[in-house]
């Protein structure tokens, strides 16, 4: 038995969990069903998988801690004789 | 994920009796992810560096008491996440709400945005001035909000461990970064739809 086709309102509030692959099968080929006929929701659907995209990208970029802010660290913690020790 | 830079795994034993080099070991495996969580939740060098020291001193006490139910990571991050959101709240004047924010902050608001911006070449979608808007939309977002999309998109923890960081169930973390992510698409379509004069579609 096939889940019923979700309207395009019921759509949004699964897209998140179907874009990280957590919704049955069923609910999956549903989805699928309704984007392969809602030129809105498909738009929706790849804007919103773009979004996650760009943000993994930008999380990736390198945000090293400064080495400044490491040393105020260790030296707050009381540990600046450990600061320099090889890794 | 948290990746071990270390080859010799952290001793609990040895930081629960208060052994300072392992101690260093923990804040140098651990610094920088902590570091990196406090600014993307407050966007301020100087506050994130705030969090960053108060939650290791903050572990540093708790460390004899902690029971390992959870892992250390998923520890440390929930020190540190309860720390910036106390910041929040103060700088906000005490008024700052974390609770779950109303459905109708949800769907209730302007109406979608139908912008086909997904496939527009990459140098026009990742620039400084995109990478600028990224930060300045994930600050626009509340903090109960704002803090999963960072654990869950930003910091790439899964959805078990966000809510275990922030004693919420899964189910909640679903639903929230949910909402995050849809008002995050929305407010990007408009950038876009304004920055490259793309059409929108919406009804
Ligand atoms: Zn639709």
């Amino acid at each position: 038995m096939s889940a019923p086709r979700p309207s395009c309102h019921e759509m949004l509030r699964s897209l998140s969990d179907y874009l990280d692959g957590e919704l049955e099968a069923e609910i999956c080929a549903a989805i699928e069903s309704h984007l392969a006929e809602c030129e809105n929701c498909r738009i929706v659907v790849d804007t919103l998988r773009k979004t996650i995209t760009l943000y993994h990208q930008y999380s990736e970029e390198d945000l090293e801690l400064p080495a400044d802010v490491r040393s105020r660290l260790f030296k707050r913690l009381h540990l600046e004789d450990f600061l320099n020790s090889p890794r | 994920m948290v990746k071990d830079k270390e080859a010799t795994p952290l001793s609990i034993e040895a930081l629960r009796q208060g052994d300072r080099a392992e101690f260093a070991r923990l804040v140098e495996q651990y610094d920088t992810y902590i570091y990196r969580l406090a600014l993307r939740i407050l966007g301020n060098p100087q506050d994130a560096e705030d969090v960053l020291q108060e939650t290791f001193i903050k572990a540093l006490k708790h460390l004899p008491s902690f029971d390992g139910r959870s892992s250390l990571s998923t520890w440390l991050y929930r020190i540190a996440t309860n720390e910036a959101l106390m910041l929040l709240r103060k700088e906000k004047g005490g008024v700052l709400s974390l609770d779950e924010p109303s459905p109708n902050d949800e769907e209730e608001q302007e109406p979608i945005q139908i912008v086909d911006w997904c496939c527009l070449p990459e140098e026009m979608l990742m620039n400084a001035e995109t990478k600028k808007m990224l930060e300045q939309a994930i600050a626009r977002l509340s903090p109960a909000l704002r803090v999963v999309v960072v654990l869950r998109d930003l910091q790439g923890l899964s959805t078990r461990e966000t809510s275990q960081i922030l004693k919420i169930s899964e189910e909640a973390v679903k639903t929230r970064l949910s909402r995050a992510r849809l008002q995050l698409r929305q407010w990007l379509s408009e950038y876009f739809h304004q920055q490259y004069g793309l059409e929108n579609l919406a009804p």
